[in-house]
């Protein structure tokens, strides 16, 4: 183990890019739904248990594949009203096990990046080479599904290890969804030299961690999305901002849920000045304009070896 | 480090499901169903009244609400009985202050151990449907099947001979099933049950006895899980339901399908004096809107049956 796996500089945020976004934007706005199989009975990982209870946890599984079967054309329905492409969070299993999900997603020009096979296989524990295979058959199967190479990461039930994200940008991504460090892009530096970005994502707005970790009622997840949105607008003048909001179908589209997100959005999507985008297209954005700009800030404070994001190749 | 292969095998990686159980399915692929009355929303009122041992074994886990403080954990153990004494009293004035017909998931154990409550409840001639022989016969995978099959067998018998009904529901406590449990109860005459809380309609769910319905209910609308759980208010709990409601009977308009609002409630948490307004103002909410059906679960199950293809 490591103290720091030093993926990227330390940069405050009153130092942050004066990025604008397309359009002359201040905030790019993006939606992640996370599209997820669960397995009833998957191989017991040494590092974590799948269920808490005995196979069959059928309130566990249940729980999850509600998503599935009828949160997913609910949740659908409420993106393509207010003009929101989602970015799935995707396990590639589902490509085999729904693919009618998947050609939703399609037909909607949604993009899906990589969220493992299943989110019951957690990466704890792999070498190197099993690593890698997972990676590339996400990958692989996203490919072949969709018709769009995977450009993002998220690690299944974010389980990582020290070499995720050299593997995944080996494997020709250009982003990762894994890291909470800023809610602006930043360079993450990978043992090939890549051009690698982290895309903020979010846990404080993630819908798992709002209703079964902070375990908040409806309506007041949607207030907490108008606040992040109004500050993140408000700071995106000065250097323009991210805000993600990742969701689960099997969270946010129950009936007692929806409204209260739709809300949320219609407040969002209401403003000038926000950019409407996918995760691949901030990453690509951010790797055009500003990416060498952040390294090049780096190397001028005399980063040294802490300007090596790019720098190997 | 390095996993076992079996880490990166993927035996059940295929179209549908990754078990035996039932067809995947979306909602908005279904067969449309129209409630009695043209309404657009079923309402199950499931009513838990359950008996939680002072000697818990609590394996696998402790259930849910069960007893979590050392031998002999009165505090718990009576505040549950609460429920069986003053809480389902005032739960049913109120449904029935707003024509609202519950169903009650009974531990069978009661018929023996508190006739007068038994009593009360076969008198209305509401349905009453089999939750397991108390909150610590739990079913879950690591459970002996011959343990399992007598648990489920001495259950139906007790209800079905006591009350005289068919006793055709099955809900286990904390929605725990083994393997076998779907097979135990079809074998045993079950024609529905609502563990599996993966939708919001009844849908066909296969057997080794044949086919049962699976009617799910609620976990999320559970006032357990919202106030017990989740620690929300009564009033947060009453506009989660309130909009739940709303929510359903506007789809149903829209698309034209039926809707399903099944809720769990317990008396010894809704009964309480400080909570119990609160409930009353979700029953006036749903007897008023207007788009309600308000049936046994039963007769949902029926009025599926009598739809789906």
């Amino acid at each position: 183990m490591r103290e720091d796996l030093e993926l990227y500089r330390y940069r405050p945020w009153d130092e942050r890019l004066p990025i604008r976004w397309p359009g002359g934007a201040r905030l790019a706005f993006w939606v992640a739904p996370n599209i997820e199989f669960y397995e009833l009975d998957p191989p017991v990982n040494p590092s974590r248990r799948a269920w808490p209870r005995p196979i069959p946890d059928v309130q566990g599984y249940a729980t999850r594949d509600y998503g599935n079967r009828v949160g997913m054309e609910r949740m659908m329905a409420v993106l393509d009203k207010y003009g929101v492409r989602g970015s799935v969070s995707l396990s590639a299993a589902v490509c085999d096990h729904h693919p009618e999900i998947i050609e939703l997603g399609v037909e909607r020009g949604w993009e899906f990046f990589s969220h493992g096979i299943y989110n019951t296989r957690y990466a704890y524990g792999m070498d190197e080479a099993q690593e890698r295979a997972m990676v590339e058959d996400s990958m692989a199967a996203i490919l072949k599904h969709t018709g769009e190479p995977c450009a993002g990461y998220l690690a299944p039930a974010l389980t990582h290890t020290e070499r995720t994200l050299d593997l995944f940008a080996e494997a020709g991504g250009i982003y990762t969804c894994d890291l909470f460090h800023d809610d602006q892009p930043t360079p993450v530096r990978v043992r090939s030299g890549r051009r690698f970005v982290s895309v903020p994502y979010s846990l404080e707005l993630n819908d798992t961690i709002a209703y079964v970790v902070n375990r908040v009622e409806p309506r007041r997840y949607g207030e907490m999305i108008k606040q992040a949105f109004d500050r993140l607008h408000r700071e995106g003048e000065a250097g323009g901002t991210v805000m993600c909001v990742p969701l689960h179908p099997y969270q946010v589209a129950h009936p007692h849920r929806l409204r209260a997100f739709e809300e949320a959005l219609a407040y969002v999507t209401e403003h000038e000045g926000v950019w409407l985008a996918t995760g691949r297209e901030i990453a690509e954005h951010y790797l055009e304009h500003y990416y060498d700009l952040d390294l090049g800030r780096a190397g001028a404070q005399g980063g040294g070896a802490e300007a090596a994001p790019g720098a190997a190749t | 480090m390095t996993l076992d292969a079996n880490h990166l095998e993927y035996p059940h990686r295929r179209r549908g499901m990754d078990h035996r159980r039932y067809e995947f399915s979306m909602l908005g692929n279904r067969h449309p169903v129209v409630w009695p009355g043209g309404a657009g929303v079923a309402l199950w009122v499931n009513l838990a009244v359950q008996f939680f041992p002072l000697d818990q074994r609590g394996k696998p886990f402790a259930p849910p609400g069960g007893m979590s403080t050392p031998y002999p954990d009165l505090r718990h153990f009576s505040l549950r009985e609460y429920g069986n004494r003053v809480g389902i009293v005032r739960c049913l004035e109120a449904l029935d202050a707003f024509g609202i017909r519950p169903t009650f998931a009974v531990n069978a154990a009661l018929a023996e151990r508190c006739p007068g409550l038994l009593d009360r409840l076969i008198g209305r001639g509401d349905e009453i449907l089999a939750s397991s022989w108390h909150m610590d016969t739990l079913h879950h995978g690591e459970l002996a099947l011959a343990e399992e099959r007598a648990v489920v067998e001495k259950t139906l018998a007790t209800l079905r001979e006591r009350t005289g009904q068919a006793v055709a529901g099955w809900v286990s406590p904390a929605r725990s099933q083994s393997l076998h449990t779907p097979d135990l109860l079809a074998a045993q005459g079950v024609r529905y049950m609502g563990d599996w809380i993966n939708d919001e309609l009844p849908y066909a769910f296969r057997t080794d006895a044949g086919e049962l319905v699976a009617l799910p209910l609620s976990l999320e609308l559970d006032d357990q899980f919202l106030i017990g759980a989740n620690l929300h208010s009564e009033w947060e709990y009453a506009a989660q339901i309130i909009d739940a409601c709303d929510f359903l009977a506007s789809e149903a308009a829209k698309t034209g399908h039926g809707r399903l609002l099944a809720l769990s409630v317990h008396p010894w948490l809704m009964g309480q004096p400080h909570r119990v307004a609160a409930f009353e103002s979700v029953l006036e909410h749903l007897a008023g809107c207007g788009s309600i059906w308000s049936a046994s679960a039963s007769e949902i199950v029926t009025a599926w049956r009598g739809q789906a293809i």
